[in-house]
């Protein structure tokens, strides 16, 4: 093993704020540091790259102890919405992108973008459903061989 | 830390080749450094981002991340990247003779 990282894959699987943000931060840093970068949206994680959906990503509100939320409390209508309203403003303060923007951005830093074919057959999209910065669809197989020579990260 | 003969100058780099002191910085040093980074020749926008890096830290004593590069720069991330493709605000820091940007973003 070397001991500089020079090419990373990183999986996408979940389709809330904290689901995606690390994995995009994580991907936009390595290119930030002349690493190659592929990212592989899977499951719930292809809302981070459809177009009708990754404008409207929520925190989850119900299940997830990080919020220091009883759970019957996030289960109230609109408290998702009123978490990723002040989570959005923390962001925001602290000029990390939104969303959509943050997709354009990472596509314009040369990084690779895949939707996963099992599960875009599974959720019955096809590619217009996802924004354009979007290469291809491809299977686990043809992952492995894009990933092939680098580590693999799975959020 | 070590001290390397640079365009002909003593010049004062960190482990990650990054001048410990802006003020040792000269052209002639930029374009040694960029040729060390595979950057030959340093075209005029080239200099366009690195002059920027310099004006950047001369105001606010660091170095912008990439997306402020891009968005105040008045060059583009894309453009950004296939000019220093081995990371821009790192690599435009480095020939710059500024401290590397350490934004997340």
């Amino acid at each position: 093993m070397s001991d500089t990282i020079t090419k990373v894959s990183i999986i996408i699987s979940k389709g809330s704020l904290e689901g995606i943000y690390p994995g995009l931060i994580m991907a936009n840093g390595a290119r930030a540091e002349g690493i190659e970068a592929n990212l592989f949206f899977t499951f719930f994680g292809l809302d981070a790259i459809n177009a009708k959906r990754l404008g409207h990503i929520k925190v989850a509100a119900v299940g997830n102890p990080g919020m220091h939320m009883a759970s019957l409390i996030g289960v109230l209508p609109g408290m998702s919405a009123i978490a990723t309203r002040m989570m959005e403003k923390k962001m925001e303060a602290f000029d990390i992108p939104d969303i959509p923007e943050f997709m354009e951005m990472i596509a314009d830093t040369g990084c690779g973008m895949f939707a996963c074919k099992a599960s875009v057959d599974l959720f019955g999209f096809t590619k217009e459903d996802f924004i354009p910065q979007v290469q291809e669809i491809i299977t686990v197989g043809e992952f492995y061989a894009k990933a092939a020579g680098g580590e693999i990260i799975f959020t | 830390m070590s001290v390397e003969t640079i365009a002909g100058v003593p010049i004062d780099l960190n482990e990650e080749g990054f001048l410990t002191d802006p003020r040792q910085w000269s052209e002639e040093v930029a374009v040694e450094l960029a040729k060390r980074e595979g950057i030959d020749p340093l075209t005029p926008r080239h200099w366009e981002v690195v002059r920027f890096m310099r004006s950047e830290y001369e105001k606010k004593g660091a170095g912008p991340s990439v997306r402020v590069l891009g968005k105040t720069s008045g060059v583009s991330i894309k453009e950004l990247y296939e000019l220093f493709p081995k990371g821009p605000a790192k690599l435009a820091a480095k020939i710059a003779g500024i401290p590397k940007p350490r934004g997340c973003i």
